[in-house]
């Protein structure tokens, strides 16, 4: 892992004071050492020749440099945040590998599944009892009977299929709360069921009616209004939020990668749920790696300004006091920080390219060397491959410039060599060009493409001023955190739109030149 | 009657010939500018068939579109509906409006000499031979 701090250390060097470059090692340093802790045994570790003549130089660079006082006065924010990343990486994993015992949700879809249960077998007890308990006395029900009882079959067959398209799904999220309307149609399905029980026990069991074609008749109607509970259901689970209503704004704050969703009417955790589903599919992958300024940009703000009171004996204010005026002479003092950044910026990008065009190349090459077999070519069997075997082939030669371009733009944590392997198999068998094989590679893509056990996370936290089932408004803000980023949803009302109607007859389109231009002299 | 000019009409590769007048406008100072007192119209870069004053409709020549009362124009005796043939001795018979504009607002000249034509010189001319 000491090869990955010495390439960074290499690829800041240009342009760079010497002072500058023990901030940058301390924070390589930092940063494989975090990486280390969590990540570290599956990166790509292809030793190729010339490399060690790097390593030498820029160890060198740290004995030489001598200003060391300098940077001890420095708060630097980077490297505090680099250790406490390394513990609560260590910490949030604990928690994650612990078990969830959560009675509560089991609970709820217990409930559920015996209130399911109920409402449909009470139809058919309704309609068994009597035959039953008293058969001998009922009334003897011909047609109408037989037309009530297939009704009520397949009724419940309509049912039984609607609930199984609507309920019986994996739930894609805990909610932190209730859900609501989930919980208003169970108390409503309660309330009738036990209405008609009670309604039934009282009027028919206890005085045993002998007109079962009254008895069939009351059973179809708990049957129609439990459709009716299940017509009810799907409105307001599935139909009220499709039409857009609000825009949602979810920013990440730790590079500012924003993106826009329309939604309807939803409840703030259900709208968090849905800009979840979002995230993992647009927004670029999370790389800690570049968010920061280098610090050799930053660290000459604060430093070699020393403060001395003169003969001042209150110290309640001095903290403050002094504070601003490092602060307002450093912004008065002229400083490059941002020629600075402006070139280092400019180099990077030409040696991204660099590496860019050579990976490129090098991939296209190595395509060339296989092609997939043919019915008319004879080939020996010992030299037919299967695409494991093609793609281990060919990737030897590809594999230096792919461990370079992953080092420069910093994904070389992202893209193990086994995964690289995998998706050079998958392209292969395929029939992929080499463009098709890289563009996972050229972009950063979205979180959900990378391997699940390192960066898919299933813990989020939302955080709102308003209780969570409240209905999403105008204004609302609320923020799902990570442990080491957040987003941050604002909403948005979509306007009301007033559409006015214009008619314009095909015929009232004509044209004329234009007229003499007339300049008077 | 035959001796007649070819008039202001334009035949692709004769040369044109016309009876023209010669008028000299002095310009006058408005303020900063030296206004001649006149609007043109025409030029070989807009719609000749708009051109009210033309006896050809295909004549893209550069005609005089009102005169200002009282102004140096008129008082030279450059009436609406003049063709202007030459301006200072450039050509004004195949010029862009604007080539024409600038050929007569020039800032250093104080005086323009116009060659102008219009039917009714012809007419004159032809009267005269006749009589």
């Amino acid at each position: 892992m000491d090869n990955e701090s010495q390439y960074s250390g290499y690829s800041y060097k240009s342009g760079h004071s010497r002072s500058s470059r023990k901030h940058r090692d301390r924070r390589e340093r930092h940063r494989s050492k975090s990486r280390d802790g969590t990540r570290g045994d599956k990166s790509v570790t292809i030793q190729a020749p010339g490399e060690p003549l790097l390593d030498n130089e820029s160890t060198r660079g740290d004995e030489r440099d001598d200003n060391w006082g300098e940077t001890t006065t420095v708060v630097t924010g980077t490297s505090e945040h680099s250790i406490s990343h390394d513990d609560l990486t260590r910490i949030t994993k604990d928690m994650e590998d612990s078990a969830h015992l959560d009675c509560s949700r089991h609970l709820g879809v217990a409930l559920g599944v015996a209130l399911a249960l109920l409402a449909f077998l009470t139809p058919l007890a309704f309609l068994l009892l009597p035959q039953l308990l008293w058969r001998e006395e009922l009334e003897p029900c011909g047609t109408p009977c037989e037309g009530l009882f297939i009704s009520v079959a397949f009724k419940l067959l309509i049912l039984l299929l609607g609930s199984w398209a609507l309920f019986f799904r994996r739930p894609k999220a805990f909610f932190p709360r209730v859900f609501v309307f989930r919980a208003l149609l169970m108390v409503l399905v309660f309330l009738l069921v036990v209405s008609y029980w009670l309604f039934y026990g009282v009027r028919i069991l206890d005085s045993r009616d002998r007109n079962y074609r009254g008895v069939v008749q009351f059973a179809v109607s708990l049957v129609d209004a439990l459709l009716f509970v299940h017509y009810l259901a799907v409105v307001l689970l599935e139909l009220r939020q499709l039409q857009p209503q609000f825009t949602l704004k979810a920013v990440r704050s730790a590079d500012g990668a924003s993106r826009f969703y329309n939604v309807g009417h939803l409840s703030i955790q259900r709208a968090a749920v849905w800009i979840l589903e979002n995230y993992y599919h647009d927004f670029p992958v999370y790389n800690p790696a570049l968010l920061n300024l280098p610090k050799s940009v930053l660290s000459k703000k604060m430093s070699g300004f020393k403060v001395y009171s003169l003969g001042e004996e209150n110290s309640t204010n001095n903290s403050t006091g002094q504070s601003r005026a490092v602060i307002a002479a450093a912004a008065r003092r002229r400083d490059n920080s941002h020629n600075e950044f402006y070139y280092e910026e400019a180099e990077h990008e030409r040696r991204v390219r660099k590496r860019r065009a050579r990976l490129v190349v090098a991939v296209e090459e190595a395509f060339t060397h296989i092609k997939r077999l043919q019915e008319e070519d004879q080939k020996n069997p010992r030299e037919i491959m299967d695409p494991r075997e093609a793609a281990q082939a060919i990737f030897a030669s590809m594999a230096r410039a792919m461990q370079k371009y992953l080092r420069t733009t910093k994904q070389q944590p992202y893209h193990t060599m086994e995964s690289i392997l995998q998706h050079l198999e998958f392209c292969i068998t395929h029939d992929m060009t080499p463009k098709a094989f890289l563009e996972r590679y050229l972009t950063a893509g979205p979180t959900i493409q990378y391997h699940k056990d390192r960066w898919l996370a299933k813990q989020w936290t939302l955080v709102s001023e308003e209780p969570v089932t409240n209905g999403l408004k105008d204004g609302v803000v609320f923020v799902l955190k990570r442990q080491d980023f957040s987003l941050v949803v604002s909403t948005k009302k979509i306007p009301f739109f007033k559409l006015s109607e214009e008619f314009v007859d095909p015929k009232s389109h004509k044209f004329i030149m234009r007229l003499q231009s007339e300049t008077s002299v | 009657a035959g001796t007649g000019g070819a008039g202001t009409a334009f035949v692709p590769g004769q040369p044109v010939t016309a009876v023209v007048q010669r008028i000299e406008i002095h310009k006058l100072r408005q303020g900063d500018n030296l206004i001649l007192g006149f609007s043109i119209g025409g030029g070989i870069d807009q719609d000749p068939t708009q051109n009210p004053f033309s006896e050809d409709k295909t004549d893209k020549g550069i005609y005089v579109t009102r005169v200002t009362q009282g102004g140096p124009a008129e008082v030279a005796g450059l009436q609406i509906g003049d063709k202007i043939m030459q301006v200072n001795g450039w050509d004004m018979t195949m010029v862009t409006h604007d080539q024409a504009r600038k050929r007569l607002t020039k800032r250093n000249e104080e005086v323009v000499r116009l060659l102008v034509t219009r039917q009714s010189l012809q007419k004159a001319v032809q009267q005269s031979m006749m009589s």
